[in-house]
């Protein structure tokens, strides 16, 4: 529980970084809430809200945003035996399925402790993420001219801080991401804005083979927090059991 | 308008993608090839969002934002040296702001 609101606090932090580029980005308050609320997936949220920026087409926009939000699905296929959850119940969990909800969950030894962590989690992350979107938002609206705040780094150095621990998992890895970066600079010229990073999926297709990559890669154990790549607040928030393998060298 | 079709777009997606994971076999875990791309395909559109919106406005164009280069550098930097995320961001955002209230950039 207390780990719930260490987490909730440092996720809380981020959906400050959210709002202020959200409105900064051009959004409303009212659609910079809305997108907390609703799609509640910080990586997405931030890549929908790079694309408006620039007056991208936002449609490519939110198929970037769908594809980074694809990892929920892999959380919540390991979380469905556990939360055992039916009908509203599951309606609502769904909603919930994130990063730091599932390394809280998978982190637990018993069945009934997941579902507390999780629930408990899920409780402080909705109520911070969304609180603090609120506060980041009206400041930024408030001020108006950001630029001389260099916030525009700070899109940048979210998405850089999220995919560094990925870096750490061997060459391929590294590869993909050179070669992703590579392809999406080579589309900025001649695609409209938003479709660049679309592109750059394709550079997956160089990913480590499934069993090739040492090291256990295997079964079962660890995929959750090696997707951990959500949350803005991953890397501070300091309890979080799940994340062993992201302990950097 | 079209922002307000796109936010509501990207939270039903989003929703469904969460939704579908409670929802659909298990087994659906075990295909390599949908781990994988579950995997991978992050990596390389983080690291794309990284290059884009470092070097460019939004736009067609590709720039060189001398102040958020250095911004991103530092960002970089910071995580070199295992900064938190919130160092992190902030790291970036006030060398970016620094240099601004300087005159470059």
């Amino acid at each position: 529980m207390r780990d719930a609101l260490g987490i909730g606090l440092a996720v809380g932090v981020s959906g400050v970084a959210f709002g202020t580029a959200s409105v900064a980005a051009g959004l409303t308050v009212a659609q910079t809430c809305a997108l907390s609320l609703l799609a509640f997936t910080g990586a997405s949220q931030f890549a929908l809200i790079g694309v408006v920026a620039g007056g991208g087409n936002v449609i490519a926009g939110a198929a970037g945003a769908l594809l980074l939000g694809a990892r929920n699905t892999l959380y919540g296929l390991r979380l469905s035996d556990i939360l055992g959850v039916r009908g509203v119940r599951k309606a609502v969990a769904a909603h919930g399925v994130i990063d730091e909800t599932a390394a809280a969950a998978l982190a637990q030894p018993t069945p009934a402790a997941a579902r507390t962590a999780f629930t408990a989690t899920f409780a402080a992350l909705f109520v911070f993420w969304n609180a603090t979107t609120l506060v980041g938002a009206v400041a930024t609206e408030r001020v108006g001219d950001t630029s001389a705040f260099g916030l525009d780094a700070v899109g940048p150095a979210i998405f850089l801080a999220l995919v560094w621990p990925r870096l750490h998992e061997g060459r391929r890895i590294v590869l993909v991401a050179a070669v992703g970066a590579g392809l999406a600079l080579a589309a900025v010229p001649v695609l409209p804005p938003g479709v660049p990073v679309l592109v750059a999926a394709a550079a997956a297709l160089l990913g480590p083979a499934p069993a090739a990559t040492g090291g256990g890669d295997g079964h079962g154990e660890g995929h959750g927090d090696r997707t951990g790549l959500d949350s803005p607040a991953a890397d501070g928030a300091a309890p979080e059991p799940d994340r062993p393998q992201e302990a950097r060298p | 308008m079209t922002v307000w079709i796109a936010i509501a777009v990207t939270a039903a997606g989003c929703y469904a993608l969460k939704f579908a994971g409670l929802a659909a076999p298990r087994r659906l875990l075990d295909h390599p090839a949908v781990r994988r791309f579950a995997m991978t395909v992050p990596v390389a559109l983080l690291a794309a969002l990284v290059a884009v919106q470092t070097f460019s406005d939004g736009g067609s164009a590709l720039t060189a934002d001398t102040a958020r280069l250095a911004g991103v550098g530092a960002a970089a930097t910071a995580l070199l040296l295992r900064a938190p995320f919130l160092v992190v961001v902030a790291v970036a955002a006030g060398t970016t702001a620094l240099l601004r209230a300087l005159g470059l950039g």
